[in-house]
């Protein structure tokens, strides 16, 4: 298949990527909205396009543990859920992730019930950080698309062999149509070639995997957590090379955006990101020295990357999508344990917006800059805001 | 890769797969395994949910198998199965069998669904249950096979309750019931029943299903020599059957002349050693009501 440029959704950007990766097998439950990824991909799989085998599984936690299945036997696998599925399937995770399955997930992300709700959030996400999974979250569609690619080539490198979950905001990304760059298959197949692996069962060397162990337990621990910091050097060499090859770059762990000589910069995860830039460019405009930090892992952490900017700029916002009731956002409380090790303090503020899908709109991005360089200049202000939402709630 | 029908012992591989675990001494569920893994072995992948076999076999780097083998989430044996069954399909690989080891509880309650959902699509993986009436390795307590009157640690027998007061699930229907391509029930007590089966599952095209009893010493209280001894009685008292289901139709292959007295069964059993006599009535009605159901309805 030759490249292209086509008009298509997060969802379909993730299934053409997903063609293009050829996996093995692919079991997934549908759930809004993700549905779309898998409908595209049994059409592919029903014309022939991709040979893969296609799993009907009843509930998120087979679809997880049908790829456990497979990937214990060598194959390359794909699954995709959202929100509840996602909840559904985490006893599963860290199955696959302790077992060192590169298994790779999209996830639209949708907020969890209750209040029930469809639209976009990151607590579905943000609640299995610590599930031994690898978890990236995308922009736009082509992001989607391309992260897919290198989520495998990162997934599958022997120093790390660990499972990625490549997030989408639901709707915002997984339904919006954009203009997505496709490559040819050629190129894809010279990028992602075919896995291969000794951490697998065998007909001819029999062996175990996924088994119990008592006295080695930490061990085996400490050594996904190695494999997991080592995780960070080969981000940034895939992405380099995606670069080289394909045209695009996207940073690795994250992107600064006009940091250079910011006093202030917020953290975002995901569509937000791009609201952000274009406050940031106006503001610019007018004289503000702010700036953008795009989290895109936040498993592996980009540690040493925020400490460099917590030393450079006199604020930090982050924006999160989520909250850990009882405590703050979950993106703030990642940050702010890297800008204690920093050598300055810049003062800090949560942004808690977007959940169930509320909008953000530019006008709260700007107050916040606002707030935050007035907190760059000295001024004390409250450590946790929730963003649109009537003034009596906020805090 | 068993590729005919085993019917008797002699038949069986001298070498074996399943060895050295830490099972009680007078565990019917290893010898379940031990057996099927010999008239499927070596070419096997092998996937048990948390349960007493693997508690007992699975501990790096002691490791009670000789063939492929994995440890599945509790509820999702028949998912893993048939992600295995994928993935080997899929990379091309030949001569091989799939196949699980659940409990129970492992089967009949949590991983119900998972099953189902491989019987549904049909993947061409062997689904063993062993069945000891309750989750051992918790600690013995009631699960959805657990029969009427059996003391467990969640059912205790008092003043009130005469332990367990359900109903033991037909399994063996309800997975009938799907239209699968092969199901049968076992006792570790008629091991050339259970050879025969497991070897038949082995011939089929898409999934199949043992239901072997598998008698516990530990959590039934009966001396660790008789579990065999326990598996047959089982059958022969009319409290557990051997049957088969294919071609949509149900078949039974023993037909009691007359059921052994009930009360030498149970009450060889600590689990059972309290019941009273109207409880005893309870399960011979259950019983028979159900044979009358067999003896109608089956071949
Ligand atoms: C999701 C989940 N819930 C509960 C458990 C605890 N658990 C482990 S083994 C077991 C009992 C298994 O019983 P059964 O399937 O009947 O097998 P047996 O132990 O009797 O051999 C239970 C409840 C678990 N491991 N995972
Ligand atoms: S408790 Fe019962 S099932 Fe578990 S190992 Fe002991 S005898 Fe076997």
């Amino acid at each position: 298949m030759p490249g292209k440029k086509i008009f298509i959704s997060g969802d379909e950007a993730v299934a053409e990527a997903v063609r293009m990766a050829r996996p093995h097998v692919i079991s997934a439950y549908p759930i809004t909205p993700q549905t779309v990824t898998v409908e595209r991909i049994s059409d592919f799989v029903e014309d022939g396009s991709l040979k893969s085998e296609y799993l009907h599984v009843e509930s998120e936690h087979s679809a997880m543990s049908a790829a456990i299945g497979a990937a214990a036997v060598g194959a390359r696998t794909f699954t995709a859920t959202s929100s509840q599925g996602l909840l559904y399937m985490a006893e599963t995770l860290p199955y696959a992730s302790g077992a060192r399955f590169p298994i790779v997930m999209m996830n639209a992300n949708r907020t969890v019930a209750t209040p029930w709700a469809l639209l976009s959030d990151h607590r579905d996400s943000l609640s299995q950080l610590d599930s031994g999974w690898m978890q990236v979250y995308c922009e736009d569609a082509q992001e989607a698309f391309d992260m897919i690619l290198q989520a495998y080539r990162i997934a599958e490198d022997p120093r790390v062999m660990s499972p990625v979950m490549v997030n989408l905001d639901g709707f915002i990304l997984t339904h919006t149509y954009e203009m997505v760059d496709l490559p040819d298959q050629e190129e894809v197949d010279a990028f992602l070639p075919p896995y291969r692996t000794e951490n697998r069962m065998d007909l001819e060397e029999p062996r175990t995997v996924c088994y119990a162990s008592l006295d080695e337990y930490m061990e085996f621990h400490m050594k996904q957590e190695f494999d997991m910091r080592k995780a960070r050097a080969v981000i940034a060499e895939v992405d380099r090379d995606f670069g080289i090859r394909f045209g695009r770059q996207y940073g690795g762990l994250l992107e600064k955006y006009r940091c250079e000589d910011a006093d202030a910069v917020i953290f975002t995860l995901g569509s937000v990101t791009g609201t952000v830039r274009s406050v940031i460019d106006s503001m610019r405009g007018n004289g503000y020295r702010v700036g953008l930090v795009k989290m895109r892992f936040v498993r592996p952490f980009p540690e040493d990357e925020v400490v460099d900017i917590a030393e450079k700029v006199k604020a930090i916002g982050v924006l999160d999508r989520d909250l850990s009731i009882g405590y703050e956002g979950i993106v703030f409380s990642n940050v702010s344990s890297s800008v204690l090790r920093a050598c300055s303090a810049p003062a800090m503020v949560n942004y808690i917006g977007g959940l169930g899908g509320r909008n953000i709109s530019k006008d709260n991005i700007q107050e916040m800059f606002l707030e935050l360089l007035r907190a760059a200049d000295g001024e004390k202000g409250k450590r946790v805001r929730f963003v649109n939402v009537g003034s009596e709630y906020d805090g | 890769m068993a590729d005919r029908l085993i019917t008797s012992a002699k038949e069986l591989s001298n070498s074996e797969y399943f060895y050295g675990h830490r099972a009680c001494a007078g565990c019917g569920g290893s010898l379940a395994l031990r057996l099927a893994m010999k008239v499927l072995g070596p070419r096997i992948f092998v996937a048990i949910p948390a349960n007493c076999m693997s508690a007992t076999s699975f501990l790096h780097p002691q490791v009670a198998f000789s063939v492929n083998c994995m440890i599945s989430p509790f509820p999702a044996t028949g998912a893993v199965l048939s992600g295995i069954e994928a993935g080997a399909r899929a990379l091309g690989l030949k001569d091989y069998h799939v196949v699980g080891f659940a409990g129970d509880g492992g089967t009949a309650d949590i991983g119900i669904q998972a099953l189902s959902g491989a019987i549904d699509r049909g993947d061409r993986v062997i689904y063993v249950c062993y069945d000891n009436e309750a989750y051992m390795n918790t600690g013995i307590q009631k699960s959805g096979l657990t029969p009427y009157g059996s003391k467990t640690t969640t059912t205790p027998a008092g003043k009130n309750f005469p332990g367990a007061t359900g109903r033991k699930k037909d399994m063996f229907e309800i997975v009938a019931a799907h239209g699968i391509e092969y199901a049968a029930t076992a006792s570790i007590g008629y091991p050339e029943d259970y050879l025969r089966k497991v070897s038949k599952a082995a011939l089929c095209q898409s999934t199949s299903y043992i239901h072997v009893l598998a008698p516990c010493s530990t959590g039934w209280g009966f001396p660790v020599e008789e579990t065999v001894e326990i598996a047959r009685e089982a059958v022969d008292c009319g409290l557990w059957y051997l049957a088969e289901y294919e071609n949509d139709e149900f078949v039974l292959n023993k037909m009691p002349k007359e059921f052994t007295p009930l009360e030498d069964y149970l009450l060889k059993q600590a689990r059972f050693r309290h019941l009273k006599e109207r409880d005893m009535e309870h399960i011979v009605h259950g019983r028979d009501k159900k044979w009358e159901k067999i003896l109608k309805n089956w071949k």
